[in-house]
């Protein structure tokens, strides 16, 4: 296997071919934010949150989707990043309707976390407050569509780990929801096989256990970790 | 088929023609305008006058000058007649006669037409589209044959690089190049798509040419297959595009009857098919990868690039994707060669751009000029400038992703560089005139609410970015805005660009950002006339989705 090495942030990293700066960086112990990304499925870029600059190219990179390259040299923590990673964790705070004092996962939110790593204490960005619904027909578990932040997780998670594939987006642009099935509820469609997947990776208190109170959920992410250790290495240890 | 055939086919069309020939376009603007019914009239006429064996009635495509239609041209004469009512076709078969119409003329030497450079457009109005022998009598489908036996795909793909064409859907990369990539790329499947996705407002260029030169794309689309080694073909096409998808169709099986698309085409050892894929309503699918995922049948969503379509398009296999008048130039280059389009234009920016010239100007429709002629005279000569009482104050390109050019710049030359250097862009060719009446806010909202819409929400910048730019500049407008709703607005234009994932999000501020750039006093003079700044949110404000 070949191996390639970059400097990230002005550090020598070594990285396999065919990595991505996400992981070559994670490996070398240095943190990029990201939202969408989960561990084992594949990556959207959607969230822009692990946006890179790497020199010689114009544009920042998604550091989930772009492969390492010989000699590349990647900035992980410009000013100008730090600023607009910011500004996206105002975006998602201000579009949908999260208030952590009555989640399900305050204080066990990547949401929250994310909003406490890049600094964010306000939004300037106008609350739009919208009209969004929740789904709760599933014998174990619900959907709160105002905590959603379209990440897309659940999606790939059930669709990838699971093969079900309950979920998909439905709409456009800012009326895209999350949808099960056939846009049916939750509880009627018959490929969901119950497993708790998409519970298990949503980043927000969008989908939870019933009956779960406020601040009370505790995700068990490595769940989805091991199932794919178990799987890609055939190690089933935890 | 061979070479012999087409030729015999061309000649007997030749043979066949009428000494007088009366174009009528029935493409979608004069149709709009009645051309149909138009049509039948001048047929009647010509049977009720005997003159049958002398005057034929064509339906042809369009014409160009799309604001005065229904368009009726009269073939050699040169005769146009401009806003015809089906009653006055009796009087036009007169007027053939040596009689008096009352038709309106259009001046054919007016710059309108005198300045254009038809390369794209050369049979557009002049052949019937509906019948591919009107298509080969023009030496249609001979650059096919000659690629087949008189070229290898090096020499086709070098003779694409020397010409310098660029692609026309908007960024302007070199055809040439994208080919040779496509080509080196190993596999046994490739394929080959036309980007006929034309969502811009505004824009309607791809249109005129699937309406009036269907067979010329489908020619080009088989000369790239056979450069990259593709079989087959996809032309992506909006379903609003109704009369369009009917002359592909018609165009693509007249092709195969006569063995121009299938297998061994002109007996050689070259296969080559094209499907249409009509698209259900989304502009973001006019953005490459959201146009394959749509073809693939996936929602229309774009993915990050690299890998370019050129290496991973459909169902994994390299892809070449080109715009509808990018491959319209094709033909042409092989046939008069590369050296001569690259003398056309400006250095960088070869060959002639179309043009939808929209907007408060007085003569609306579509024009070809040679890349590098200047802005005024574009809008000002051909176009007659700006509609009675008003004046020019900025031109628009490139549609909701382009920006405004003030009247201070006309003189710029349509070029790729020197339009991004005012900070807009060729775009794939709208045109729209600005005049005074126009207030440069209300005008960068229109573009931004359209983004907006059109959205595919999978990135957060431009999902929730383009809602909150379109919440200020609906607040600038309405008298509602302070200054630091101004500052939040020149903080999150420059954020949703740069960090978007596709090109809809990536250009979305453009509009705001031009607007700003040249017509900022019309945004501070909204914000200095709002109550001090001090009005209570609206309730209008709330998101009711």
């Amino acid at each position: 296997m070949a191996v390639k090495s970059i400097k990230i942030n002005g550090r020598m990293v070594s990285a396999r071919a065919g990595e991505s700066i996400l992981e070559a960086a994670e490996d070398a112990g240095i943190h990029i934010p990201r939202l969408c990304h989960v561990e084992g499925v594949s990556d959207v870029a959607a969230c822009r949150m692990c946006l890179v600059k790497v020199e010689g190219n114009n544009k920042f990179v998604p550091a989930c989707m772009t492969p390492v390259e010989e000699e590349m040299i990647v900035e992980t923590e410009t000013p100008k990043l730090q600023e607009y990673r910011r500004m996206i964790v105002e975006l998602l705070f201000a579009e949908g309707n999260h208030v952590c004092a009555v989640c399900v996962v305050n204080g066990n939110c990547q949401l929250q976390d994310l909003a406490i790593e890049v600094g964010m204490d306000h939004s300037r960005f106008e609350y739009r407050f919208p009209v969004r619904g929740v789904d709760l027909s599933h014998r174990l578990f619900g959907r709160d569509d105002n905590r959603c932040i379209l990440c897309t997780r659940c999606v790939r998670v059930c669709d990838e780990i699971e093969g079900a594939h309950v979920w998909d987006v439905a709409g456009r642009g800012s009326k895209s929801r999350i949808v099960s099935g056939l846009k049916e509820p939750w509880g009627k469609v018959d490929a969901c096989t119950e497993c708790g997947k998409c519970v298990e990776s949503c980043p927000t208190g969008a989908l939870f256990f019933k009956g779960s109170a406020v601040g009370e959920m505790e995700r068990d992410r490595d769940k989805l970790k091991f199932l794919i250790t178990a799987r890609q290495k055939k190690e089933w240890t935890r | 088929m061979d070479l012999k055939e087409l030729l015999t086919i061309a000649a007997k069309e030749e043979e066949e023609a009428k000494e007088i020939c009366i174009n009528c376009c029935t493409a979608a603007g004069c149709n709009a305008a009645n051309a149909v019914e138009l049509k039948k009239n001048l047929d009647k006429a010509v049977k009720a006058a005997g003159l049958d064996h002398k005057i034929e009635v064509q339906s042809v495509g369009c014409m160009g000058l799309c604001g005065r239609g229904p368009l009726v041209e009269i073939d050699p004469d040169n005769i146009l007649y401009e806003q015809v009512k089906p009653d006055q076709a009796a009087s036009i078969v007169d007027a053939v006669n040596g009689g008096e119409t009352t038709a309106i003329q259009f001046d054919m030497e007016h710059p309108f037409f005198a300045y254009q450079f038809p390369i794209v457009t050369e049979n557009s109005g002049r052949i019937d589209p509906e019948r591919i022998e009107s298509y080969i009598a023009v030496g249609g489908y001979q650059q096919l044959y000659k690629v087949l036996y008189e070229m290898t795909r090096f020499e086709l793909i070098n003779e694409i690089t020397v010409s310098g064409l660029r692609g026309r859907g908007g960024a302007g990369y070199p055809t040439g190049l994208k080919w040779g990539l496509s080509a080196k790329m190993p596999g046994n499947q490739k394929y080959v798509v036309c980007n006929a996705d034309e969502g811009d407002p505004g824009a309607f260029m791809d249109r005129s040419v699937l309406e009036s030169d269907p067979h010329r794309l489908i020619e080009a689309m088989a000369i790239a297959g056979y450069a990259v080694g593709a079989n087959h073909g996809y032309i992506y096409v909006r379903a609003e595009y109704p009369l369009a998808i009917k002359r592909l169709n018609k165009a693509i099986q007249q092709a195969k009857k006569y063995g121009l698309l299938g297998s061994q085409i002109f007996q050689s050892n070259f296969d080559f098919k094209v499907d249409i894929r009509i698209g259900a309503g989304a502009f973001v699918c006019g953005e490459e990868t959201a146009l394959i995922a749509s073809i693939e049948g996936k929602r229309g969503a774009p993915h990050p690039r690299p890998p370019y379509p050129s290496e991973v398009g459909i169902w994994g296999c390299p892809t070449v994707i080109n715009n509808v008048e990018t491959y319209a130039n094709i033909p042409v280059i092989l046939r008069e060669g590369g050296e001569w389009f690259a003398n056309i234009g400006t250095e960088k920016s070869t060959g002639t751009k179309v043009f939808a010239l929209t907007g408060k100007v007085k003569n609306s429709g579509l024009i070809e000029v040679p890349m590098g002629m200047t802005i005024r005279e574009i809008v000002e000569e051909m176009g007659g400038g700006a509609t009675v009482g008003s004046t020019i104050k900025a031109v628009q390109t490139g549609g909701p992703s382009g920006g405004c050019i003030p009247a201070s710049k006309l003189d710029t030359p349509v070029d790729y560089e020197s339009l991004q250097e005012l900070g807009t862009i060729m775009g794939s060719g709208g045109m729209i005139v600005v005049d005074s009446e126009t207030n440069m806010v209300d005008f960068a909202k229109f573009f931004m609410e359209f983004c907006r819409d059109e959205s595919c929400g999978k990135c957060i910048p431009c999902r929730a970015g383009t809602v909150q730019m379109y919440e200020i500049l609906q607040k600038i407008a309405e008298k509602r805005a302070t200054q630091a709703d101004l500052h939040i607005l020149e903080t999150l234009a420059p954020m949703v660009k740069e960090t978007s994932l596709c090109g809809l999000g990536q250009s979305a501020p453009n509009p705001v950002l031009s607007t700003l750039r040249f017509f900022r006093e019309e945004y501070l003079e909204l914000i200095e006339s709002s109550h001090n700044g001090k009005v209570p949110v609206s309730a209008e404000r709330i998101d009711k989705s």
